[in-house]
């Protein structure tokens, strides 16, 4: 039970990078993608191929895996952000169907709907991490969800986050304040996804295999509502909604009723939670975080403008 | 001193030219009215000019240079900036946020990539830029006299004072150019005589002003030499006075008024 | 290839297109008037096939194939066009109607919801299986001179035909057709004329989800009935509407055919493998979103500055 309930810990943490990612695209940018789910799988097979088939250790696999699923939302990213919103979140879902088609299909590479098994804990410093001894584990993750949330954070305060938010309220005014609304799409769209291939890393280590079917549409629907329940714009709330989701998903088990709920419960609550928030609480549960500016500075303005 | 020429400028949507070859001349340190009747392509001229539309044909210079079909946010960064007829604040930000967007590209060296590791290397450094941007805000608050509700959300401003903020955020960007299109639309007299006297405080700064507005009082107030367009064609262009009293002009426009 | 062959081909990409347009329709109707995608279209589409599967069977019965079946089936048919109908009012009703005010992603995000409850709840009430909707005549091919025809692409292209023909004039010239296109104009204006925009918007769900329904039920004859069926079917019926320009309704009718006939000479001629069969929609997606984004007969929305 207790052990039952670390494993949803850990994969709120590995969903909350997701979602960290997510809300830098959704709630920041404004911009619906519909693809964590295909990020997501770049990272677990990057670092599931390069374990198993090249002996690369877990941490050196992990910026292989950044990075090329940054590579793919460039490639991704480029063509459809100059598309309407709508457009996008159409686009966004075929990628991500692409996706676990070629996972599907690439036998030699990917081994097709058999995935890769035995992927090799990770070590550090000669301590394995194992994941059925879930506590080094979490704590691993947690470090991650931490630096990530922390970058974050920053770069929303700072003049990238304010320029990401105008691109979201006004594109037109954006540009005539000298804003490239391009680059800030592109930009928005590469971290969100490089922090879903980390995660996908992450998943890869600690079910210590892949196969297509883990990585479905599902998966970018619950990160969304992930962002959704929390709050768009607020990278707290993206990890607040990770863990009530994750705790909704593991409902059944964790209270014994598996053989009562049917399987389709989560994903109908999944749905009813979008519909419902958003006519009666767009905001989500915490709402949008606002900067408050002026409270320091404006002390060491002489003749301030309080 | 020639700030900004436009050179048989065009614009044609389909078949309808919405500025015909329209050649626009804009003297630097004065402030130049642009009218015309509803439709006559003063805000077809003004998006060519700030690059949210590209020309079908003919030229723009600025400062000498050629800019014609240059992006919007290259444009601004030359040191155009504006303001639109129907107001596009960001809505959901607070007033200072909004004015601190018009510093965005004023700080750092490269645009984003510089930006993105100082962001995340330096705190301190971030720090600095942040204080910068907010108090040159602050200061331009201060201009409008709105200091005091910088931590507002735009969208909670009254009318007037929305179109104000809308100057304040195009003049964060340290403009040479300044175009206001319709900027005393909506406003009551009152609120009108203030905005002039502030676009001669604008003037004052050393930044030309050009402005579309139907308000014939504010412009013939405050403008030094007037443009008029109609059916997308250059009709006239001189001082208040040459204008008042031109025929054509009269005939095609102000004619109703002046009875 | 032969000429023969070339009819074949061209005779399969015709039958799928009718079906991708018919559903096609649904969407460019919507995004006409709310712009905005009903990512929801795709699963009413699965709905409209289970009820038609289950009235059918139950119409049915044990009885032959012969002219009853041939009503059963057409019966089912329009009574699962109105069930669906009512379903898109409600689902428009209770999820739509009240983001009307709000932020451009808030109905989009409330639509991706309620194609989750769709598709699941169905998936919850009728299990995962895939079910066979058996085919209400006797379906053995018709050859014409090399060329293999099916009773069942005749009644494709038939009943497409006929629908499209309907809508058109209905569009075009009824006075409910005439209030939807000013609507989809301006509907400020459209209100100020005296047109109930609520009513135009219900009935512009009920439309699209009728045809929706009967897409359903003709591609269902091939591929079964399923939970998940809906979602493959309605995004390439999205690109179809996209292709031919969204929010135009004789465009999607041509570019729901075009993709059909696109997909069918994609694998035939171009050797590509089935298995890659559905990325040939997206790639078309891609292609035209990035050559001409308002599709081939849409008009350029330029935003007002």
């Amino acid at each position: 039970m207790f052990n039952f309930f670390l494993l949803i810990l850990i994969y709120s943490g590995i969903y909350a990078l997701m979602a960290l990612g997510q809300n830098i695209i959704t709630g920041y940018g404004g911009l619906l993608s519909l693809t964590q789910a295909g990020f997501f799988a770049i990272g677990s097979y990057a670092t599931a191929i390069l374990t198993t088939r090249f002996g690369w250790s877990f941490w050196a696999t992990l910026p292989a895996a950044l990075i090329l699923s940054a590579f793919f939302g460039l490639l991704i990213g480029l063509p459809t952000l100059r598309l309407k919103g709508d457009y996008l979140a159409i686009a966004t879902l075929g990628f991500g169907e692409i996706v676990r088609n070629v996972l599907n299909n690439w036998d030699s590479v990917t081994r097709g709907p058999m995935g890769i098994q035995r992927i090799p804990m990770p070590d550090l410093f000669g301590f394995t991490i194992n994941p059925y001894k879930k506590y080094a584990f979490l704590v691993m993750v947690f470090v991650f969800v931490g630096i990530a949330y922390f970058i974050f954070q920053r770069l929303a305060r700072s003049r990238m986050g304010r320029a990401l938010s105008a691109v979201r309220e006004d594109e037109i005014a954006a540009q005539s304040m000298g804003i490239n609304i391009t680059t800030y799409k592109v930009f928005a769209f590469i971290l969100g996804a490089s922090v879903a291939g980390l995660a996908g890393s992450l998943q890869a280590v600690f079910s210590l295999s892949v196969t297509p079917g883990t990585y479905t549409f599902m998966v970018s629907v619950m990160v969304l509502c992930m962002v959704v329940l929390g709050g768009m714009g607020n990278f707290k709330a993206s990890i607040l909604g990770a863990f009530i989701i994750q705790l909704i998903s593991y409902f059944p088990q964790l209270t014994g009723l598996s053989s009562v709920i049917p399987p389709q419960f989560k994903q109908i609550l999944f749905g009813l939670i979008l519909v419902v928030m958003m006519i009666w609480r767009p905001q989500g549960l915490l709402g949008r975080e606002e900067t408050r500016y002026g409270k320091k500075v404006a002390k060491s303005r002489k003749g301030g403008a309080r | 001193m020639i700030l900004l020429e436009t050179e048989a400028l065009t614009r044609a949507y389909g078949g309808v030219v919405a500025v015909n070859k329209v050649d626009f001349v804009v003297e630097s340190g004065l402030i130049t009215g642009l009218i015309g009747p509803n439709g006559a392509g003063k805000t077809t001229l003004f998006n060519n000019m700030t690059g949210l539309d590209v020309p079908s044909s003919g030229k723009v210079f600025f400062n000498k240079k050629n800019i014609t079909g240059l992006p919007a946010h290259t444009i601004c960064r030359m040191g155009i900036a504006r303001t639109f007829q129907n107001i596009r604040l960001f809505k959901e930000l607070t007033v200072v946020e909004n004015v601190m967007i018009g510093r965005h590209f004023k700080t750092g060296k490269s645009e984003t990539k510089g930006r993105f590791l100082n962001a995340i290397n330096s705190y301190v450094h971030m720090k600095q830029e942040e204080e910068q941007i907010y108090e040159k805000a602050c200061d331009w608050l201060d201009f409008f006299g709105m200091a005091s509700m910088k931590n507002e959300l735009a969208k909670n401003l009254p009318y007037g004072r929305q179109r104000e903020l809308e100057i304040a955020r195009a003049l964060a960007t340290d403009p040479k150019l300044l175009f206001l299109d319709e900027p005393a639309a909506g406003m009551n007299p009152q609120e009108t005589d203030h905005l002039m006297a502030t676009i001669r405080k604008i003037r004052d700064l050393d930044i030309t002003v050009v402005l579309i507005e139907h308000d014939m009082k504010l412009v013939m107030n405050i403008c030094d030499t007037i443009t008029v367009l109609n059916y997308g064609q250059k009709l006239a262009q001189g001082t208040p006075r040459e204008i008042k009293h031109n025929p054509s002009v009269i005939e095609a426009y102000l004619g109703k008024e002046e009875e | 290839m032969g000429i023969a062959e070339f009819f074949q081909h061209l005779m399969n990409g015709l039958t799928l297109g009718g079906i991708y347009a018919l559903i096609a329709l649904g969407y460019t109707m919507v995004y006409g008037i709310l712009k905005f995608i009903n990512f929801a279209h795709g699963d009413v589409l699965m709905v409209g096939a289970y009820i038609g599967l289950f009235l059918f069977d139950w119409l049915r019965g044990d009885s032959p194939l012969g002219l009853w079946t041939l009503v059963a089936f057409f019966l089912a048919m329009i009574v699962s066009m109105g069930f669906s109908a009512a379903i898109g009012m409600f689902i428009e009703r209770v999820a739509y109607k009240p983001l009307r005010k709000a932020t451009r992603l808030a109905p989009l995000l409330s639509a991706i919801g309620v194609s989750f409850i769709l598709s699941n709840g169905a998936a919850w009430a009728f299990g995962t299986h895939s079910r066979k909707f058996n085919y209400p005549f006797d379906n053995s091919a018709i050859h014409l001179g090399g060329v293999v025809i099916t009773p069942h692409q005749i009644l494709i292209l038939v009943v497409s035909l006929v629908i499209m023909i309907i809508l058109k004039i209905f569009v075009d010239k009824t006075r409910m057709g005439k209030a939807m296109r000013a609507t989809s104009l301006d509907q400020g204006t459209a209100m100020l004329m005296g047109i109930s925009v609520n009513r135009v918007i219900s009935m512009t769900f009920a439309i699209g989800s009728a045809l929706a329904a009967v897409g359903g039920i003709l591609i269902a004859l091939d591929f079964k009935v399923y939970a998940t069926m809906g979602t493959m079917m309605g995004l390439k019926a999205f690109v179809a509407a996209v292709v031919g320009g969204i929010g135009n309704i004789s465009g999607a009718m041509f570019g729901g055919i075009l993709l059909g006939i696109l997909e069918t000479f994609g694998v035939a001629v171009f050797g590509i493998p089935t298995g890659l069969k559905d990325t040939i929609a997206f790639g078309v997606l891609i292609l035209i979103l990035l050559l001409k984004p308002e599709g081939l007969f849409g008009k350029v929305e330029k935003e007002k500055v």
